[in-house]
C-alpha cells in the first residue's frame, strides 16, 4: 500500500473529507471505503438512490477511419453492432483466451470511449498500442475525466430538471451527450449495483459544481454518498465481476459465464481460436454462486472442498445486505458446479458448508 | 479518537475491564472503524479455558473477517447473548454493550500488563502518522 499522501485525487476528494468518509487506497487513488456504514448505504441504493464517485476509472477515446475494426478485434463482444449513443459491456481478450480487463464501449457521435478499471489503465493503454494500427488514434483521458454513478430506484427523481428530458427516457445501456447542472456531459443508463441509474462522465474542472448540484437536487430522494464498501457488495449479489478477483489474465470469459458477450460468429479477435477450443473441448471450470449455511462468510482466496477434496477457489466473498446471507462466487471444476451442489469452504481452521446457487443471487432490482 | 480510561489495551484491538472479579472484553472504537458493519461473532462456549494472545473468536464484517484474541488467560464465564441477535452493537456501543466475553483470569495481576489508555492512543496515532 501506498502513502495515502502520494496517493491520486479524484475531483470530490474535498467532498469526501468534508462527509467523513473512512478514505483508503485503491488502485493508486485515495477513494472513500464508506460514509456512515456499508449496510447503511448498500440499502440507501437499493430503496431510493446513492451518489458514487468512481472518477478512479480510466477513460480512452478511440478516434479514426480504423476505429471500428480495431475494436472489433480487441473484444468478444460486438462492436459493430452498436447504435449512436448505445454501450457495450465486453471482455477485452489475450491471444490465449484469458481476460486482459473487462471494459465498457460507449459509441459516441465522433469517437468511441472506452471505460477501464482503474487498476488497469497503464496495463490496457499499453496493450491497445501495441497492436493499434495507424488510422486509429488512441488517447488516455482518464485524468480529464471525472465519472459520478446515480444508482437506485429514485434516481431519475435525482436527475429530473438537471439534464436533458430525453436523458430519464435512455433504455439500458444507452447515453446521450448533453448538459448536466450545464455543464457538458455523457449521460449514460449503465451501473454496477442491479438498480435504476445513470453514470455521468464530465470535465473534472466542474467537479463540485455538479457533486453539489446533485446532492441538493437528491434530498426529496433520500440520495445518500455511498463508499466503494457498498459498491462491492452491491454488484456481488448481482453476480457481476470484479476484475482481479473474478477475473483476470489468467481466465476466460466462458469460464467466468460471460458467454453471452463472445460472439464467435465474427471473423476475427483476439483469443478467438484458444475461446473456440475451450467451447468445443468443454470446460475445466466454470464460476458459480454459492450461499453459506450460517453467518461465516466465504472469502477471496477460500479454497472450496468436497468431500475433503480441493475442487476450487472462492474469487469474491461477502455478507448480502439485501438477503440477511453469506455469498460468495468461486471457481470449481465443472463437475461440481450444478444448482445445488454441496460443497466447503475453507482457509485454516475455517470451515463453511456452502451450496451452489443461481446468479444473480438478489433478483429484486429495478435495472431494465 | 478518545477511549475510555477505565479499561486496558491489546495490540490487536481488544479492551479489558476488571469489574467484581471478572475481566469483560470487547473489541475498540479502533476496531470497528477499521472493521466496518459487524454481521456475526463466533464467540467461545462458557468454561473454555483461553490462553493470553491466542484467537478466542472471530467477528464477522461485511467487507473482511478478523480474530479476536484474548487479552489475558482464564475461563469464559460469560458470552454476551446480545450479540447473537444484534451484532450491531459492537458497531455502535464497542465499550458498553456490544462486549464479547467475561473471563474468570487465572490471575487478575495479568491485567496490568495490558496497554494504558496512554499507550494504546499512542499505538493508533503512530499507526496513522
Amino acid at each position: 500500500m501506498q502513502p495515502l499522501a502520494t496517493l491520486k485525487h479524484t475531483p470530490f476528494h474535498a467532498r469526501h473529507k468534508a462527509a467523513g468518509a473512512k478514505l483508503v487506497d485503491f488502485a493508486g487513488f485515495e477513494m472513500p471505503l464508506r460514509y456512515s456504514g456499508d449496510v447503511r448505504e448498500h440499502l440507501a441504493v437499493r430503496r431510493a438512490a446513492g451518489l458514487f464517485d468512481i472518477s478512479h476509472m480510466g477513460e480512452f477515446d478511440v478516434r479514426g477511419a480504423g476505429a471500428l475494426a480495431f475494436l472489433d478485434r480487441c473484444v468478444t463482444n460486438d462492436v459493430a453492432a452498436l447504435e449512436p449513443g448505445q454501450a457495450l459491456y465486453s471482455p477485452m481478450t489475450r491471444p490465449d483466451g484469458g481476460i486482459v480487463d473487462d471494459v465498457l464501449i460507449y459509441r459516441l457521435r465522433d469517437r468511441y470511449m472506452m471505460v477501464v478499471n482503474a487498476s488497469n489503465i497503464a496495463k490496457d493503454f499499453q496493450w491497445l498500442k501495441e497492436s493499434a494500427p495507424a488510422d486509429v488514434e488512441l488517447t488516455d483521458r482518464s485524468d480529464q475525466t471525472a465519472l459520478l454513478a446515480v444508482q437506485g430506484p429514485r434516481a431519475v427523481e435525482v436527475l429530473k430538471g438537471h439534464v436533458p428530458d430525453a436523458a430519464l427516457d435512455l433504455g439500458y445501456y444507452r447515453s446521450l451527450e448533453g448538459s448536466l447542472f450545464g455543464v457538458e456531459a455523457v449521460i449514460s443508463r449503465t451501473g454496477y449495483t442491479g438498480e435504476d441509474g445513470f453514470e455521468l462522465y464530465f470535465n473534472p474542472s466542474q467537479g463540485e459544481k455538479v457533486w453539489d448540484g446533485l446532492m441538493r437536487a437528491g434530498r426529496g430522494a433520500d440520495l445518500e454518498p455511498i463508499g466503494l464498501g457498498a459498491r462491492d457488495t452491491l454488484r456481488l449479489e448481482m453476480g457481476y465481476m470484479l476484475y482481479g478477483n473474478d477475473i483476470d489474465d489468467s481466465t476466460s470469459p466462458l469460464e467466468a459465464g460471460l458467454g453471452w458477450t463472445v460472439k464467435l460468429r465474427k471473423p476475427a479477435f483476439a483469443g478467438k481460436e484458444a475461446l473456440e477450443r475451450q467451447k468445443s473441448g468443454g470446460l475445466l471450470r466454470k464460476l458459480v454462486g454459492l450461499e453459506a449455511e450460517g453467518r461465516r462468510v466465504p472469502r477471496h482466496g477460500m479454497i472450496v472442498e468436497q468431500g475433503g477434496r480441493p475442487v476450487g477457489t472462492v474469487t469474491s466473498g461477502s455478507f448480502s445486505p439485501s438477503l440477511e446471507k453469506a455469498i460468495a462466487m468461486a471457481y470449481v471444476e465443472t463437475a461440481c458446479a450444478g444448482i445445488g451442489t454441496a460443497l466447503e469452504a475453507t482457509g485454516g481452521a475455517t470451515r463453511i458448508p456452502v451450496r451452489v446457487v443461481k446468479r444473480p443471487f438478489y433478483t429484486g432490482g429495478t435495472h431494465r | 479518537m478518545e477511549f475510555p480510561e477505565d479499561v486496558r489495551y491489546t495490540s490487536e484491538h481488544e479492551w479489558a475491564r476488571l469489574e467484581h472479579g471478572t475481566v469483560t472484553v470487547g473489541i475498540t472504537s479502533y476496531a470497528t472503524d477499521q472493521l466496518g458493519d459487524v454481521v456475526f461473532v463466533e464467540l467461545p462456549a462458557v468454561g473454555k479455558q483461553l490462553e493470553a494472545a491466542k484467537p478466542f473468536g472471530v467477528v464477522e464484517a461485511v467487507k473482511t473477517v478478523s480474530d479476536l484474541y484474548a487479552p489475558i488467560a482464564g475461563t469464559v464465564a460469560e458470552v454476551n447473548p446480545a450479540l447473537l441477535e444484534n451484532p450491531a452493537l459492537v458497531n455502535e456501543s464497542p465499550f458498553g454493550e456490544g462486549w464479547m466475553i467475561r473471563i474468570k483470569p487465572n490471575d487478575p495481576g495479568d491485567l496490568k500488563k495490558l496497554m494504558t489508555v496512554e499507550e494504546y492512543s499512542r499505538l493508533i496515532e503512530e499507526q496513522h502518522a
